[in-house]
């Protein structure tokens, strides 16, 4: 019947080879270069600056302390934090309402916004910044932690609207409905039933909103000048900066990243598998 | 049930989206036109005079071409390879998700810790003796090495954002239909064409219309590992607002990045249409 079925087990043991095998090398593909650029991270300046290079780290911390005392870089990586933190506030406090009324509701014009919400994709947003630049200048918003999260919160905002969108819809309206017959208010059931149901999930999509911003580098290049955020600093020093300070930096970038995406694993594919339809 | 409740909850971000979105991107749109106050194409015109605008054109397409199709295969091998996973299924798929969180600077300097001169690269072959001496890959004598840098470094970091949108995408998919497919004699291989890519249609429009905008905007990838050497697009629209400081020229590399985006977008909703009624 099946192509399965006519196949010779030693045919199969081999397919079964190549299969594991293939795993095991898409996974090499994508941990190893993680690995080197730790062994920089790890390693003293001299053997990152040297040749040839050991594929496993010395263990020593000095590229890394010479990283975080040089001039700057405790600043970016606090402006790269304050900046993701209002952009996950903003994203959230704007998109989850919004969330909430695509789930529950129907009304006249769900169908604009969310074709406004969705239109944001076929936008290059970081592009935003350019315009967005001289308005902050007028209002006295340029250079600002606020001015930058502002543009973050344009990349953050329509996937916090999707996500929220596809985690409120997840729960059934029959429990509000509960509640309300129990006499509490719209308000009250929102906060004593659905709230605590989609709080974790919500927590997961601040935490993407938090790494979007985090890794922005064009927006935050153009907008920053003095308050340069970590990826700014970084992509500004390019041009003079020693190779243990670049990786350093690189691994400063990556590990915090890591950390959250690991943190929200468990709703990795559900989110952004159902927010990008 | 108040009736207006809806509307207040889709204010704020309605009101942010006008005032972030819709509001500057009519600016840039309007300065791209404009040059000293009057309405002109002289912005364009001094873009695409200039040498590198054909340079960054060319090089921005190249890139896209070249990255996007492998992505798609390798994203839905990928998907379909955990698909089969019995055990550590989780595991497998939370790794080959991780460069999902990874900035495209820090990919770009990942990638630069392998082919600079005194990298991971050279010191793996002057180990294994196959060269006597480090070979300078990043320079601007050897630009298609750095065009092969960036473009692993690019599939590297972004083909895991394909597949975790496919893998959402195949969990849609009834099991019904592959096991019918099955039942009347397709091989796998039938079956993956006839049952699963068509079903898989309005994923992968989603997973390409998000991929192809993100390779046009391709950018610290580039500075990391080709400096000024490789111009695109989006280097060139930074050099013009930072470096050059003419906010006009910038709008109107802003304007061409916007008008193809556009464009692509529009192509591959008509390519990989999907019938309103086959919609979930």
């Amino acid at each position: 019947m099946s192509d399965t079925a006519t196949v010779a087990p030693s045919v199969r043991k081999a397919g079964r080879w190549v299969f594991v095998s293939g795993i095991v090398l898409l996974c090499v593909w994508t941990l190893l270069p993680i690995y080197l650029l730790m062994v920089n991270a790890l390693s003293t300046p001299e053997e990152v600056n040297g040749f040839p290079k050991s594929f496993i780290p010395s263990f020593d911390l000095s590229s890394l302390r010479f990283f975080l005392e040089f001039e700057g870089v405790l600043n970016a990586l606090w402006n790269s934090i304050r900046v993701a933190v209002v952009t996950m506030i903003l994203s959230i406090g704007f998109g989850a309402p919004a969330g909430y009324a695509l789930s529950r509701f129907d009304f006249p014009g769900k169908e604009v916004f969310r074709f406004l919400v969705v239109m944001t994709r076929a936008f290059p947003l970081p592009l935003l910044a350019l315009p967005l630049a001289v308005m902050f200048l007028r209002v006295g918003l340029d250079d600002s932690v606020l001015g930058l999260a502002l543009v973050h919160t344009t990349l953050a905002l329509p996937f916090a609207v999707l996500i929220t969108y596809s985690l409120f819809s997840g729960i059934p309206f029959e429990l509000e409905e509960a509640a309300f017959t129990l006499g509490c208010t719209r308000f009250q059931a929102f906060r004593k039933v659905v709230l605590p149901l989609a709080a974790p999930g919500i927590a997961a999509s601040a935490v993407f909103a938090f790494v979007i911003s985090w890794n922005e580098v064009f927006a935050a290049a153009v907008l920053t000048i003095k308050n340069r955020t970590l990826t700014a600093f970084l992509m500004q020093s390019l041009d003079w900066s020693p190779l243990h300070l670049k990786f350093a930096g690189a691994a400063a970038l990556v590990l915090p990243a890591l950390i959250f995406i690991f943190a929200v694993r468990k709703y990795l594919f559900a989110m952004w598998g159902i927010a990008n339809r | 049930m108040p009736r207006y409740l809806p509307y207040l909850l889709l204010l704020p971000a309605t009101v942010f989206l006008i005032i972030f979105f819709l509001y500057p991107f009519t600016q840039v749109a309007i300065e791209s036109v404009t040059s000293n106050g009057e309405w002109s194409l002289a912005n364009f015109q001094k873009a695409t005079s200039h040498w590198k605008f054909g340079e960054a054109f060319k090089n921005t397409m190249l890139l896209a071409a070249l990255v996007v199709p492998i992505q798609l295969v390798m994203s839905l091998t990928m998907a379909t390879v955990v698909q089969k996973l019995q055990k550590g299924r989780s595991a497998i798929l939370y790794i080959f998700a991780i460069p999902l969180g990874i900035s495209d600077l820090a990919a770009g300097l990942i990638w630069l810790s392998i082919f600079e001169q005194s990298g991971f690269l050279n010191s793996m072959l002057v180990g294994l003796g196959l060269i006597e001496q480090p070979i300078l890959y990043l320079s601007y004598q050897s630009p298609w090495i750095i065009l092969f840098a960036i473009v692993l470094a690019e599939v590297w970091r972004a083909t895991a954002i394909m597949m975790v949108i496919i893998v959402a995408g195949l969990g849609l998919i009834p099991r019904e239909y592959g096991e019918a497919a099955e039942v009347f004699g397709a091989t796998r291989w039938q079956r993956f064409y006839k049952v699963t890519l068509p079903m898989l249609r309005p994923s992968l429009q989603t997973a390409l219309i998000l991929r192809v905008i993100l390779a046009f905007e391709v950018f610290a990838v580039v500075i990391a590992l080709g400096g000024t050497q490789m111009p695109v697009l989006m280097s060139e629209t930074f050099n013009w607002q930072f470096n050059l400081q003419d906010r006009g020229v910038a709008a109107a590399y802003a304007m061409v990045i916007l008008a193809v985006s556009v464009l692509f977008t529009l192509i591959i909703l008509r390519a990989l249409h999907v019938p309103k009624e086959a919609r979930t």
